[in-house]
């Protein structure tokens, strides 16, 4: 079965994102709360409100477009690191994906290596610096597993969403080396980096606006 | 001098209260700070960091912007806003302390540096302990030898060893193709050449190895002789 993922898919997955940002708002704060300056909850729920600001001023024509949309808009309004490292991602994102209208499993891997590849340039943070690479890369890996498998972009995304949400969990012991956790050397082992906990959230809405079963336990 | 200096920083205060501080050294200096959200709290905003650098690269006749960052984001920040900017390639990020760097940034920029200089004297601060000069004199870098060329002049401008003589000093030797040293202290450093604190009469001792040792040895005397301007 091939499944193409067009722009509905793209501004359903930003929508969702959108949606579980406000939902684990105050998650993602008590998280940042725990090794950084508390903002990350609040940065990510005004980002997406102003995607969804943008997205219903001017509709986008394909997924590419709606994903750089998303870019500009969060790069503006998030104020903390992860605006520009989300927008760096998305803008990469939407730049592979270019003008196509309908994405297949292989445009939808490659997107998926360019948005990690922008946050990695753009943040400088490597695997295992307790950031949201960690995250991303795992996700990368398994999105290019599930490809060479054979498998379409619903299941590609599927296997990202998972790969992120264990990713995330692994920087639970992770000594920060990047960012403002960072200062506090040891201190910041014990706690989920907020930035890997929201990457997994919005791969995990990427997949469930494919149409892939919401898989999380929560 | 035409180098515009940004301040990006998460606090609207911290941009502000570094620059009224650098302004101070540098009264001439074009200052842009971006600090904070458009909606007054902590943080660091994409398009206000954009409208800086655009408004000081116009403001900047042809030769660009300096920029100097707080935390990480703000360095993030400020690299995607070079890269959206009209001109990224006259957009500068220079990899410095924030306070210090800037002061080194503004000092170079009001002694009529380029930005490249300007940039390199903010870089010239270093972060953490500085080494240790003895005071029985600096250490030679080891393996460089004795120097093609030195000179010892003293001062006699009333004022002695501050910012702009240092800037004059630091901004010239950046341009040589020389490796020179003043008092044992890097000869490019601003900060390094303040921290001499040598007064009226007293001595600078200046070392030089490369191609051009003699010419970075009679620009500082020349400056020494003429009292940096200042008499």
């Amino acid at each position: 079965m091939t499944v193409g993922l067009g722009v509905d898919w793209a501004v359903q997955w930003l929508t969702l994102s959108a949606r579980l940002m406000s939902e684990h708002r105050e998650e993602l704060i008590a998280l940042d709360r725990a090794i950084g300056d508390s903002d990350h909850g609040e940065n990510m729920d005004r980002g997406f409100r102003a995607v969804m600001e943008k997205l219903a001023q001017t509709p986008p024509e394909t997924p590419g477009a709606a994903l750089k949309l998303a870019a500009m808009a969060l790069m503006s309004k998030v104020g903390g690191a992860a605006g520009p490292l989300y927008g760096t991602a998305y803008l990469r994102a939407a730049t592979a994906l270019g003008e196509s209208a309908e994405i297949d499993a292989a445009a939808l891997a490659g997107a998926l290596t360019a948005a990690r590849d922008g946050i990695v340039a753009r943040g400088k943070a490597e695997l295992g610096d307790k950031t949201m690479v960690d995250a991303w890369s795992p996700a990368v890996e398994a999105a290019d597993e599930v490809l060479v498998a054979g498998g379409d972009a619903v299941a590609v995304l599927a296997a990202a969403a998972e790969a992120a949400e264990v990713g995330a969990v692994t920087t639970d012991p992770l000594i920060a080396r990047k960012g403002r956790a960072s200062y506090l050397g040891e201190r910041s082992a014990g706690h989920r980096d907020p930035g890997a906990a929201s990457s997994a959230l919005l791969l995990r809405a990427a997949a469930t606006a494919a149409g892939f079963p919401d898989g999380s336990a929560e | 001098m035409t180098v515009g200096l940004v301040v990006v920083s998460h606090s609207r205060k911290i941009a502000e209260g570094v620059v009224e501080l650098a302004a101070q050294m540098a009264p001439d200096v074009r200052f842009y700070a971006v600090g904070g959200t458009d909606d007054g709290r902590i943080g660091t905003d994409l398009e206000k960091t954009i409208a800086a650098f655009e408004t000081g690269l116009a403001e900047a006749s042809g030769d660009g912007v300096v920029v100097l960052t707080d935390l990480g984001s703000a360095v993030m920040t400020a690299e995607s806003a070079a890269e959206f900017c009209s001109e990224p390639d006259k957009v500068l990020l220079a990899d410095a302390p924030l306070v210090e760097g800037l002061v080194a940034a503004a000092v170079a920029t009001q002694g009529g540096a380029l930005a490249a200089t300007v940039k390199a004297a903010a870089e010239a601060v270093r972060f953490g302990p500085e080494p240790a000069y003895g005071a029985a004199g600096p250490a030679q870098s080891p393996g460089r030898g004795d120097p093609a060329e030195s000179g010892e002049f003293e001062l006699i401008n009333p004022m002695g060893m501050h910012a702009r003589p240092a800037a004059k000093i630091a901004g010239g030797l950046a341009g040589m193709d020389v490796e020179a040293t003043v008092n044992g202290v890097d000869g490019t450093s601003i900060m390094e050449l303040m921290s001499l604190a040598v007064g009226k009469g007293g001595k600078l001792r200046v070392e030089a190895w490369g191609k051009d040792s003699s010419k970075a040895v009679d620009y500082v005397r020349r400056l020494v002789e003429q009292g940096f301007g200042e008499i």
